[in-house]
């Protein structure tokens, strides 16, 4: 194990890889990532491998449009050799309340002025995009083309290798179990091969970021909340976009090798880290998915599993330093969506990191938001 | 046996694939499923983590008992959504009448 790094990463998810990346791509030496399992072992290579611009914060809408716009040519910058299965087979959501139908055209309204292409679409309309949609007590749905499905486990990968040819170390199957800090500093950082002499930490834990948290002293304004999810078997393509449903709770593409990927929240889900599968899940997934799209009564269920969505308050993450303790950073709180934002947290906390201006604001996502209490709240979650 | 042997039926994979794998270093089960799709096929893996871990243990010296099989990932038998429909269906009616 090395004994020093510039920069140590808790974290071998997506968030984590790219900030190493960023930071070795900006000449950052030593920058070392811990990561207690395999890369994307946790939610990563867990999710439901969306990727979507349709947001309705202003943050959220920049930060993916950003992330969006870099998968393009994601494949060719980090020069990998596999295929990352980027699709833009676009997004259709639909709403189901009148409530919702108005929200969807506050969302379209800033999408647009941000430059997001994406159209507030009547049921007919929609059903040109997916042809055997039941519309049966649906209002209305927004659309947008570029969003689309992303491969987890490759694209970590990607940036894994990336951020190795350029120096970075990546120590998986290694746990970090404290946080040395003095006098308001980092200092260092042990784990279960040894100790690491660093001054700045980054916490990318992801559904673990609170634990991270404590072992510098602090409670961070998150928690975990277990999320279920199941693929079936592979089929022919019939499914181009995904469909979500914020009313409905349920979200469900086609993953290019032909499965369908499904998922949705449940208010009783439990807090405590625990990440197994349950058949109350599979049962509700499958009364909502087969009204929404009958045709699926035909597939074969596959396979389930579960993993961590880190909650903030405010449904947005949490971005750099934190005044307590200088060298601690954040890049937690993703609630949900932190896969497609990964070239933004990349960047900015890289930026952030060495003291340049960043590429985004992020003064709006910093951890005092919360203290201060001017929170801006994303509506369009599941 | 030979390297373009089929290891993996349901997801199309051979020995060769598998060892080139094991070769860039995933060294668990669970990391070679996720890169490469082996064992998520209809079958889930019954025939051929067997063999998988077998050119684990290869890879690594260590016997195939101290590696860790993939994760179990429920139903043991697929099942169409309509079934599972059905089934609820039927639950519900009986909890009624
Ligand atoms: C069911 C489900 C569906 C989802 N669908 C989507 C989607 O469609 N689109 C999308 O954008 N997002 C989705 N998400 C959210 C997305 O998965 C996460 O926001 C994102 O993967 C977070 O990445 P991360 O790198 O920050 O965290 P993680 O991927 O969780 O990585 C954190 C890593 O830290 C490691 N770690 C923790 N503690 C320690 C320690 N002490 N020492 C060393 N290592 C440690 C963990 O092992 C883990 O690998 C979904 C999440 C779930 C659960
Ligand atoms: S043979 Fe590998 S999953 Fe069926």
């Amino acid at each position: 194990m090395v004994k020093t790094a510039d920069v140590v990463i808790i974290g071998g998810g997506i968030s984590g890889v790219a900030i190493a990346y960023n930071l070795a791509k900006k000449g950052i030496k030593d920058v070392v990532v811990i990561e207690k399992n395999y890369l994307a072992s946790g939610a990563t290579g867990r999710c439901g491998a969306g990727i979507r611009q349709q947001w309705g914060t202003e943050m959220n809408c920049r930060m993916s449009k950003y992330s969006c716009e870099a998968f393009e040519t994601l494949k060719e910058d980090l020069d990998y050799d596999g295929d990352i299965e980027f699709k833009q087979g676009g997004y259709l959501i639909i709403s189901s309340t009148e409530k919702e139908h108005e929200q969807f055209k506050k969302n379209i309204a800033l999408q647009n002025s941000l430059g997001i292409q994406s159209k507030l679409l009547t049921l007919d309309e929609a059903k040109e995009v997916v042809p055997f949609l039941n519309t049966d007590g649906l209002i209305s749905a927004t659309f947008h083309q570029k969003d689309g499905h992303l491969n987890p486990f490759h694209t970590t990968q990607a940036y894994a290798e990336a951020a190795k040819r350029l120096g970075a170390q990546i120590h998986t199957f290694t746990e970090v179990t404290d946080i040395i800090v003095e006098n308001g500093k980092i200092k260092g950082v042990k784990t279960n091969r040894g100790d690491i002499a660093t001054n700045v930490v980054v916490n990318a834990a992801g559904g673990y970021s609170q634990l991270i948290g404590n072992m510098v002293g602090l409670e961070l304004p998150v928690f975990s909340e277990r999320h279920q999810i199941l693929v079936t078997e592979a089929v022919e393509p019939i499914l181009d976009p995904m469909v979500m449903s914020f009313s409905l709770n349920l979200y469900c593409q086609q993953v290019p090798h032909g499965g369908f990927i499904m998922g949705r929240g449940d208010e009783g889900e439990p807090r405590d880290l625990r990440i197994t599968s349950g058949w109350h899940f599979v049962e509700e997934m499958t009364k909502t998915i087969t009204r929404v799209l009958p045709p699926l009564k035909n597939v074969r269920f596959l396979r389930q599993w579960a993993g961590l969505y880190n909650i903030t308050p405010d449904r947005q993450p949490i971005y750099g330093p934190v005044d307590e303790v200088e060298g601690f950073y954040l890049a937690i709180g993703f609630s949900g969506h932190g896969f497609m934002l990964a070239p933004a947290t990349g960047i900015v906390i890289a930026e952030s990191i060495i003291g340049e201006k960043t590429t985004l604001p992020i003064d709006m996502l910093h951890i005092n938001r919360f203290k201060e209490g001017n929170l801006i709240f994303e509506p369009s979650v599941v | 046996m030979k390297d373009n042997t089929i290891i993996c039926r349901c997801s199309d994979l051979t020995q060769g694939d598998i060892r080139e794998l094991i070769a860039k270093g995933y060294r668990t089960f669970d990391e070679l499923k996720r890169i490469s799709r082996i064992g998520m096929g209809p079958c889930q893996g019954r025939t051929c983590m067997q063999l998988v871990l077998r050119e684990l243990s290869i890879a690594t010296g260590k016997p195939i008992s101290e590696l860790a099989p993939g994760t179990f990932r429920p139903p043991v038998k697929s099942i169409k959504l309509g079934e599972i429909l059905e089934a609820i269906e039927e639950g519900g009616e009986e909890a009624h009448g």
